[in-house]
């Protein structure tokens, strides 16, 4: 018998790695293969985080400030004085303004007593039931010291105007550019309107907490737990098994769970903190509002010679993130001289942060309009316009691209869309038209880990990683059983525990490159071992059914594996990131139609062809492109968040007010493509990330198909019916 | 929670009698127990009707149609009399909520359901329909599904129902019970009640009242009937502006052009004028044009609803356009097939 092995690596993304992943020969990778998870999902069992209630829990629900910035000068218990079942009213200087930014892994701003918006939890009503809390927070009597004129809005906010970030000289190549657009868009705040609200469920035994929350980042939320309530990581333990959809709004802790923490603490009893919908509007981080300026000048023969994408946005002060709306248009079309300049207001209102496709989401849907409306001025075909311009290297600092199929993206979907037909016509009262847009988003490799555990039998993959309804469970067995010659059915995969080896999150498309990078590196340790196990070259094993074969040997997986072989490894991106430049590319179509009388738009059909390296399941891999879509519909033609200028409060606080896409607004008619592509220089399965791809120009294709339709542009969007009638009756 | 008392009535007689100023009827609860977790509506007592027996029944009177308070709005919907007979109400119904609120959504409670205005929806905001006295925060707020006609200075809100726009234009009869056991009947159109300067109050009803039917006139023979919902999405949302026209042309010349619209007005909207200015004239494009200007000449209370006025204009014009045959439901000319 041998003993066990045990070995700990660190991987660095200096290289191109080979394509081991087609040589495995399994054909699990890339299956269209059913989540494990799924059956757990609609049978209701699969434990989210409110639904595990520990024995004696109280109940919290957070209170809101009702003044734009000032001060809380007295919280009146007394006036909860005869409601039964109240346990407590909460406050503390520990509790969060709002959810931490992605990655963080630091406490986001502490208050105290201050209110710095419109909506922010100041307080946590505690009572024996939930009813009883909610009514408790209703009733609480909070006195406050408001501010006087402070602004509210992004457009009277104090401004902050950063440096440009340029290449060549834009004035000079837009001054002496034959055709030029100098267009505005004005895109309001989203809200990333999850399925399952912001809930969090803390119990302390001594000075261990264990903390079920609804989080995409267990590895960096274990560090902002600690450090808002100001103790050790070493007693945090961060439980996140399940989550119902995040959308960028749970990357980062929440108050709900500060609040829950801090109330269980001093209450020596578990306390559930679950946010009403209402409150999810109010306290989680929005995508900003955008105000956007693109200016394009190109040659009489349509080479774009100068660029520029300038945008304002707001956060409120303290916060350091802004939505990076030019984030594609950097990269994804060459010029002689570019600029991009951001501005800053800082608002009191919700703070904002990471929704859905940060930047691209919204900064390519006026991007790719305005790309439009300049071959409309040219006079030319705007998928011949885009062909034109892809740069032979990035435009701002000259790296060569790693896999980029824009191209053929571009050419296929033409093909297969029937763009080459196009041609605006009439359905009754109803307007058709056709519209198409690049799409481009930004590949990050983050530092991740994990551990397997790979018996005679099967094996075990462990890593505080998320499933947020993406899919994770699945593609992490597949990549182990594929790599250890096994069944999806023998792998076992356990996420979100921060005991476990900590991984990227699921966060900016890169969760599932990251963390199964991190199962792949695992995973080829063994491999490594049990080649020399077999007696043969690592290169020349072949593991499938159970069964090592390698060197003219061939022995099962029970004669290697004694009882248990273990591998944790670390991937963390290195010189390729620096030397290449990855992104995901695609091309977006659309058909529709618009009502020439009421200005009502409904998307016929939607095609996106996309290339984002390897495909790991082709099942969950679509259905992430297309919800993706689905949301650049959504934000194409309905979500709007309203607030009022008064005080800044948030007025659109529900799904009857906010409205993302209905069933009845998606077409039955709707396509996603997959280009092979490998992303050698991305990380070693050379895979690329795919949700937010998805959205990233599937608004703008929807855009330039009203355009289409109707002859004239919309450029705030949503594109409402009133909007768009203004634009015909212009 | 704030505690109540649950009354079940088991005949109109109970119902009656439990009913007082402290109270409410629950039927689907579709409208109210939402509005009861977020406390804007905060009743001592409700008073469940559902077990009552004979208010669940669609039965013809002669001629005309009588629909139970309680006939679940899928039912209605659903229900072969209505729809040969006025299948404007059928259309305006499918138009509204989804399949599971209209399976559990009552005639009487339709009718009755609160507006949508979001101030009234926040209970740190000022609303008078809501606390009376308090003032109304929509009011240089943020008010894109507020009312365009018939509003006051204490309240803008809009009544949200596809169900009581095809009803009104139908020119139904509500059928009111009082607790005393008499039973009056009221034209729809007097049954809501303007905001004036007590939007809390929104209709007739006395506090021990109960809604017991709906009775429809006899069927409106030979119209066309279209019901045209307009709103921020293709489904499931609530209304920006609606048309419920029903409209018979004969040798030529409208005979007949009932109408109402909603969403535009703390009821379901009406305007003499406008029938008026169609019965008699031949349709046609630059006729329906005048009637749309007409309708939509009022200023509008507040700049956020000033965009209804042209997209009521032009849904008027499409919907007259469509119930007289001059397009078929798509828009496509007939004239020019």
């Amino acid at each position: 018998m041998r003993d066990d092995f045990s070995e700990t690596t660190h991987f660095k993304m200096d290289k191109a790695q080979p394509r081991l992943l087609d040589n495995t020969g399994q054909g699990i990778v890339g299956a269209p293969l059913d989540r494990p998870d799924g059956p757990l999902k609609v049978s209701g069992t699969a434990p989210y985080a409110a639904d595990v209630l520990p024995t004696g829990c109280l109940h919290g629900v957070l209170v809101r400030a009702t003044i734009s910035r000032g001060k809380v000068t007295a919280v009146d218990k007394g006036s909860l004085a005869g409601v039964e079942g109240v346990v407590d009213v909460i406050t503390d200087p520990r509790m969060i303004r709002n959810p931490a930014q992605g990655m963080a892994g630091e406490a986001p701003v502490q208050t105290g007593d201050e209110v710095h918006y419109h909506g922010q939890p100041i307080a946590l009503v505690v009572a024996e039931s939930f009813e009883t809390a909610r009514d408790a927070a209703h009733r609480l009597k909070v006195t406050y010291e408001a501010e006087d004129g402070v602004a509210v809005t992004p457009d009277t906010a104090e401004q902050e105007v950063g440096d440009p970030d340029t290449a060549g000289d834009f004035n000079a190549a837009y001054d002496g550019a034959a055709v030029k657009v100098d267009l505005d868009y004005f895109s309001p705040s989203h809200v990333a309107a999850p399925m399952e609200p912001h809930a969090a469920v803390a119990e302390w035994t001594g000075n261990q907490l264990v903390l079920r929350s609804a989080l995409q980042m267990v590895r960096f939320n274990k560090l902002e737990v600690a450090d808002s309530l100001g103790i050790s990581p070493d007693a945090v333990r961060i439980l996140a098994p399940y989550v119902g959809g995040g959308f960028g709004s749970k990357l980062g802790i929440g108050p709900e769970a500060i609040a829950a923490c801090i109330a269980a603490q001093k209450l020596g009893r578990p306390v559930r903190v679950v946010m009403s919908r209402q409150t999810v509007f109010d306290s989680v981080l929005r995508r900003s509002e955008t105000a956007q300026r693109v200016r394009l000048g190109a040659t009489k023969d349509g080479r774009i010679v100068a660029l520029s994408h300038d945008d304002r946005v707001s956060n409120i002060q303290g916060e350091g993130f802004a939505e990076p709306v030019s984030q594609a248009s950097q990269f994804l079309y060459g010029a002689d001289g570019l600029s991009f300049q951001q501005t800053v207001a800082r608002p009191a209102m919700t703070p904002s942060g990471s929704v859905r496709a940060p930047g691209e989401a919204v900064g390519m849907i006026a991007f790719e309009a305005a790309v439009d409306e300049l071959a409309e001025k040219l006079g030319m075909d705007p998928l011949e316009l885009r062909l034109k311009n892809i740069p032979d290297t990035h435009p701002m600092d000259g790296r060569p691209y790693s896999a980029r199929r824009l191209a053929d993206c571009l050419n296929d979907g033409a093909e297969r869309f029937g763009w080459a037909d196009r041609k605006m016509r009439r359905e009754g009262d109803w307007l058709i038209g056709m519209g198409m847009a690049s799409a481009a988003r930004t590949n990050m490799l983050i530092e991740s880990a994990a551990r397997v555990r790979l018996t005679g039998t099967g094996a075990i993959v462990e890593t505080d990683m998320t499933d947020i309804g993406t899919g994770t469970y699945a593609i992490l067995g597949q990549i182990a059983a594929e790599m250890l010659g096994l069944s999806v059915e023998q792998v076992e995969v356990r996420l979100g525990d921060s005991d476990l080896p900590g991984a990227s999150g699921s966060g900016g498309s890169f969760g599932a490159s990251s963390a199964g990078s991190a199962v792949f590196m695992a995973a080829k340790t063994l491999r490594e071992e049990l080649a020399k196990r077999l007696g043969c070259e690592a290169d020349d094993l072949t593991l499938s059914g159970g069964i090592a074969r390698g060197g003219n040997v061939e022995k099962s997986l029970a004669d290697l594996v004694d009882s248990e072989m273990v591998a944790e490894a670390t991937i963390e991106g290195g010189k390729t990131a620096k030397e290449s430049f990855s992104a995901g590319f695609g091309a977006h179509f659309a058909e529709v139609a618009v009502n020439e009388w009421t200005g009502e738009v409904r998307v016929r059909r939607m095609l996106g062809v996309m290339a984002m390296g390897r495909i790991l399941n082709e099942k969950t891999a679509r259905s992430q492109a297309l919800g993706g879509m689905v949301w650049g519909l959504g934000s194409a033609l309905h979500e709007e968040m309203m607030n009022d200028t008064r005080d800044g409060h948030v007025v659109t606080r529900d799904l009857a007010n906010y409205h993302v896409a209905s069933h009845l607004d998606v077409p039955r008619d709707m396509k996603v493509v997959f280009l092979e592509e490998r992303d050698d220089e991305a990380n070693p399965i050379q895979s690329k990330g795919i949700g937010e791809l998805g959205i990233s120009g599937a608004g703008a294709a929807i855009l330039n198909a009203i355009a289409h339709a109707t002859g004239k542009r919309v450029r705030t969007i949503p594109a409402l019916p009133d909007r768009v009638i203004e634009a015909m009756e212009s | 929670m704030i505690p109540f008392d649950y009354t079940r009535a088991d005949a109109l007689e109970d119902a009656g009698k439990a009913l007082d100023a402290k109270a409410e009827v629950i039927a689907g609860g579709t409208n109210l127990l939402d509005l009861m977790k977020i406390q804007v509506m905060t009743p001592e007592k409700l008073v469940d009707i559902t077990r009552i027996d004979g208010l669940s029944e669609i039965t013809k009177d002669g001629d005309k149609l009588r629909i139970g308070a309680l006939v679940t709005n899928t039912a209605l919907a659903n229900d072969a009399n209505v729809r040969k007979g006025w299948p404007l109400l059928s259309r305006a119904i499918l138009a509204g909520a989804s399949a599971q609120i209209r399976n559990k959504a009552t005639t009487g409670g339709n009718l009755l359901q609160r507006t949508r205005c979001p101030y009234f929806y926040d209970t740190s905001q000022a609303c008078n329909k809501r606390a009376p006295g308090t003032g109304c925060a929509a009011q240089g707020g943020s008010g894109r599904m507020l009312a365009l006609f018939g509003t006051s200075e204490h309240c803008l809100a809009a009544h949200p129902s596809d169900m009581a726009t095809a009803m009104t234009a139908l020119d139904a009869v509500v059928e009111i019970r009082s607790a005393d056991g008499e039973t009056r009947q009221v034209p729809i159109q007097a049954f809501y009640q303007g905001p004036g300067d007590t939007p809390h109050i929104e209709n007739v009803l006395a506090e021990d009242d109960l809604v017991t039917a709906v009775i429809l006139p006899a069927p409106l023979e030979g119209t066309h009937q279209v019901y045209r919902k307009v709103r921020d999405r293709a489904s499931y949302a609530f209304a920006l502006v609606t048309v419920a026209a029903a409209v018979k042309v004969e040798d030529g010349k409208i005979v007949r052009a009932d109408m109402a619209f909603g969403s535009i007005a703390p009821h379901p909207f009406q305007n003499a004028d406008v029938k008026d200015m169609l019965v008699g004239q031949a349709p046609s494009d630059a006729l329906f044009a005048k009637a749309a200007d007409a309708l939509t000449r009022a200023e509008a209370p507040h700049p956020d609803v000033e965009y209804k006025r042209p997209l009521l204009r032009r849904t008027l014009i499409a919907t007259l356009r469509q119930a007289c045959g001059l397009s078929d439901a798509h828009g496509v000319d007939i004239a020019k097939v």
